[in-house]
């Protein structure tokens, strides 16, 4: 239980190391484009650490950075195809989020740092690591903002064409709440700042 | 057009309303100098590489039906543009060097710069269209960037809660200036 809470919240890569914060403030309006904003990033996550651990001997430091972002674009463009094929509603809520996957930080870090120096499968586990810290920390913010910005929370909408149904739960509807703040960017600030600084204060008060 | 520049400039700031460049934002505000250096840098590859992705995609992407390869063209021309002008300036202006040297390897990976190409390539501007919405966008990059960099020196001084110093505090000032931002106009 302890370990579990300290994977999750003292090494989380977004709430900790504050890396790739742009996806987790643009996508996270509704809970659905937060958990599967968060399942593409582990699947590139995982598939780049592989690839790049398999190529760390052949590639010599001065161009690694180049042939990093080559493969990690490549990973993103493979997925953009699928989801544009399969799943045109979530690609066109993504937007250009969806490419700006390749400058994520989490991704090229754990490249760099990580599995250019290591073996396959620690890369791969590392991957696993940082890939569901990220994981975890935008659906839990996307939750807190869709339920507070527009009291729902939708499990499946876009993704109802490879699914095969809608689910959606209403949460609240009063006077006070929803409120579209939460929705905008600058609630999306602000409900940032508040949590990374309710998770160091739960941190701070471990020790 | 001037409705473009300034849609772009205040109401749709990359950093406030788009969320781009988040890391750099956070990481070189809290100096002055270090926001202008930063700005002005993501200024002059943001332009130029506008105009090198307007006319690849026009010229060579769209004729030859591979559009989906833009993303992998984009940031391959970002990167090696980046390593040039950093030679560039490495040779022939030594003091620009000292002053910009350590963002410049910081842009490629900066979402305002990959994030304002694929804007103009994703509305379809032409390519004035798209020189003034990324000037636009630059400029508002420097302008929130250097503005927090004069709130952020005075915060830090403050009382505040242990745990809400550095990011978190930072994060709420910029939430309230996006709310400020998005009603300016």
């Amino acid at each position: 239980m302890r370990k579990i809470y300290d994977f999750l919240f003292k090494e989380n890569p977004v709430f900790v190391l504050v890396l790739g914060l742009c996806s987790v403030l643009a996508v996270t309006t509704t809970f659905e484009k937060s958990y599967t904003m968060g399942i593409v990033v582990l699947i590139i996550l995982v598939l780049s650490n592989t690839i790049v651990s398999l190529i760390r001997k052949f590639v010599n430091t001065e161009i690694r950075i180049p042939v990093y972002i080559i493969i990690i674009s490549t990973l993103v463009t493979i997925i953009e195809i699928l989801l544009n094929k399969y799943s045109k509603p979530l690609y066109d809520a993504f937007g250009i989020y969806l490419p700006l996957i390749v400058v994520n930080c989490i991704i090229l870090g754990r490249a760099l740092s990580f599995a250019s120096k290591n073996k396959v499968l620690p890369s791969i586990k590392d991957a696993f690591k940082s890939g569901i810290g990220y994981l975890v920390a935008i659906s839990l913010f996307g939750l807190f903002r869709e339920v507070l910005g527009s009291g729902k929370i939708t499990i499946m909408n876009d993704i109802s064409i490879l699914t095969g149904y809608r689910f959606i739960i209403d949460v609240f509807n009063n006077e006070v709440l929803p409120n579209k703040l939460f929705l905008s960017s600058g609630g999306a600030f602000i409900l940032l700042g508040l949590l990374i600084g309710v998770i160091n204060a739960f941190n701070g008060g471990d020790e | 057009m001037f409705e473009i520049f300034l849609t772009a400039l205040i109401v749709e700031n990359v950093i406030l309303t788009k969320f781009l460049g988040i890391c750099s934002f956070l990481g070189t505000s809290n100096k002055e100098k270090n926001a202008l250096g930063m700005g002005i840098s993501v200024t002059v590859v943001v332009l130029i590489s506008t105009i090198l992705t307007y006319l690849i995609n026009k010229y060579i992407l769209i004729p030859t039906s591979s559009t989906y390869l833009q993303t992998i063209t984009f940031i391959l021309v970002i990167a090696c543009f980046v390593q040039i002008i950093e030679l560039i300036i490495k040779k022939y202006f030594k003091n620009l060097y000292d002053s910009l040297g350590i963002y410049l390897p910081l842009i490629t990976t900066n979402c305002a710069v990959f994030g304002i190409i694929l804007t103009n390539i994703k509305m379809d501007y032409d390519l004035i269209t798209a020189i003034v919405n990324s000037l636009g966008s630059c400029l508002g990059f420097i302008l929130v960037i250097y503005i927090f960099s004069l709130l952020r020196e005075k915060i830090e001084n403050n009382d505040i809660l242990k745990s809400f110093k550095g990011i978190p505090i930072s994060l709420i000032t910029a939430g309230i200036m996006a709310l400020i931002f998005e009603r300016l106009i």
